[in-house]
């Protein structure tokens, strides 16, 4: 499933208000880091890939694989996109256990016990084997974090979207998320686009850094270049 | 008491909420889901029959689907039957009545459903209708079960537009509404009063019932 293509987004997005998100930039295979302060337009940006929000113009390509340009007339439906987004809520459906969860996503055309033995395998991987049977609402935040986890992998993305899920979690269980998913993405070669404005976090992930800023992109560059670490007492 | 007009209010009521339920869902979800112009307005006249005086409503249906109209005319020449003062103008009736509880009660409990959750469905590759059918529609489905019940409640009392375009034959239009305004008529209290007792508990229960569904869940 490695395709190794990067992921080409121009956006420009008007809203009435004022608001206005203009930002260009590629994000190759590997985890590129989206940095800024709330209201800096991470998320807008994240649902414009996905599909989610129509900008008000702009082009998104995976390698020649053209899925918005708006100038042509060119918007591919949200579920053709085949894109792994984790919302900061997660949004794990409670109405389903954790392995119907997980195999909501999967490609169709699979059998049915390969589908369960796969997404049986992606939770265990993820140590959260035994919630298999279980509904979402029973889980810990860590729980729901790796079963949201297994669900986004487990559809063999063709891009991966953060968008904060790892917010509000101990520094240890996060360490251990920060490797699950640095693995994932090396594993299916694709790009990896992660929201934060937690420094460590962007840090820890990042292979690349972009520095939003009241819509626009204010840099980018190394993690080391452009989020040097800050003294420990300094947690952003 | 008798139990004719009682057998036939269920028989009634029951196609009533059957389809009220397919068509109410389908136009709550075409409300919940859909931007276009005019949303409101369409909404407005989907519920209208809720505050429309019953004679107004059976007025426009004998209109729209009496012996003369086109809808009456296809039907007869097809079944071999007219719509008015028949089986099916009872079911008409009240299936009129129930379809804007449908519409009103189930659009608020798709609209209540996590948009997030849908977002969720259609990046994991579902199309619009799949993200319905296995993340809307289920999450939705106490509040829809509520809606239905008071539906069939409502379905089992109607009384003025079924009196206008289904008539009161006994044994063939006369529901259990119809039965107790002829005992009445015809100083048949124990007739009425039995009537009237089945026809409150069903309602009560109902309610009750709706009521618990459309409780946030413990």
């Amino acid at each position: 499933m490695t395709s190794r293509a990067s992921l080409a987004a121009q956006l420009r997005v008007d809203r009435r208000g004022g608001f206005a998100l203009d930002v260009a930039f590629e994000a190759p295979p590997g985890i590129t880091i989206l940095f800024g302060p709330s209201g800096a337009g991470k998320s807008t940006i994240l649902g414009a890939i996905a599909g989610l929000i129509t900008p008000t113009s702009g082009r998104v390509a995976l390698g020649d694989d053209v899925w918005l340009d708006t100038s042509a007339a060119i918007d591919r439906p949200i579920h053709r996109r085949k894109v792994a987004f984790v919302f900061q809520s997660l949004a794990l459906f409670p109405h389903l256990s954790a392995i119907d969860n997980v195999i909501y996503g999967m490609d169709r055309a699979l059998k049915s016990g390969q589908k369960r033995a796969r997404a049986a395998a992606l939770l265990a991987r993820l140590r959260v084997g035994h919630l298999a049977a279980r509904r979402p609402p029973t889980f810990s935040g860590g729980e729901a974090q790796r079963v949201a986890l297994a669900r986004a992998f487990a559809m063999d993305p063709r891009i991966v979207l953060f968008d904060e899920p790892f917010s509000a979690m101990d520094r240890e269980l996060r360490r251990e998320l920060h490797r699950d998913l640095r693995a994932f993405v090396a594993e299916l070669g694709v790009p990896m686009i992660h929201v934060t404005h937690d420094r460590d976090e962007a840090r820890a992930l990042g292979d690349r850094v972009i520095l939003l800023q009241k819509g626009r992109i204010a840099a980018v560059g190394s993690v080391d270049e452009l989020l040097p670490a800050e003294p420990r007492e300094d947690v952003s | 008491m008798a139990s004719a007009p009682l057998l036939l209010s269920f028989e009634v009521a029951i196609a009533a909420t059957i389809i009220a339920a397919i068509v109410g869902v389908a136009l709550a979800a075409w409300l919940a889901n859909s931007r276009f112009p005019g949303r409101d307005l369409v909404d407005v006249l989907l519920t209208a029959p809720m505050v429309l005086p019953p004679t107004v409503l059976g007025y426009y249906l004998l209109v729209s689907i009496g012996r003369n109209s086109l809808i009456g005319a296809a039907f007869e020449h097809v079944t071999g039957s007219t719509i008015v003062f028949t089986r099916t103008g009872a079911i008409v009736a009240a299936t009129v009545g129930a379809i804007p509880i449908v519409v009103k009660s189930s659009r608020a409990a798709l609209e209540g459903v996590d948009p997030i959750l849908i977002h969720a469905a259609r990046t994991l590759g579902a199309t619009p209708a799949r993200a319905f059918l296995t993340v809307q529609l289920p999450l939705a489905m106490r509040g829809i079960t509520a809606a239905l019940m008071l539906a069939f409640a409502r379905s089992l009392g109607d009384f003025g537009v079924t009196l206008m375009i289904a008539g009161d034959i006994p044994g063939e239009t006369q529901t259990a509404s119809l039965a107790i305004y002829d005992a009445i008529q015809a100083h048949r209290d124990a007739d009425a009063l039995g009537l009237a007792a089945v026809l409150t508990a069903i309602a009560v229960t109902m309610l009750y019932g709706a009521n618990r569904l459309a409780a946030p869940r413990a």
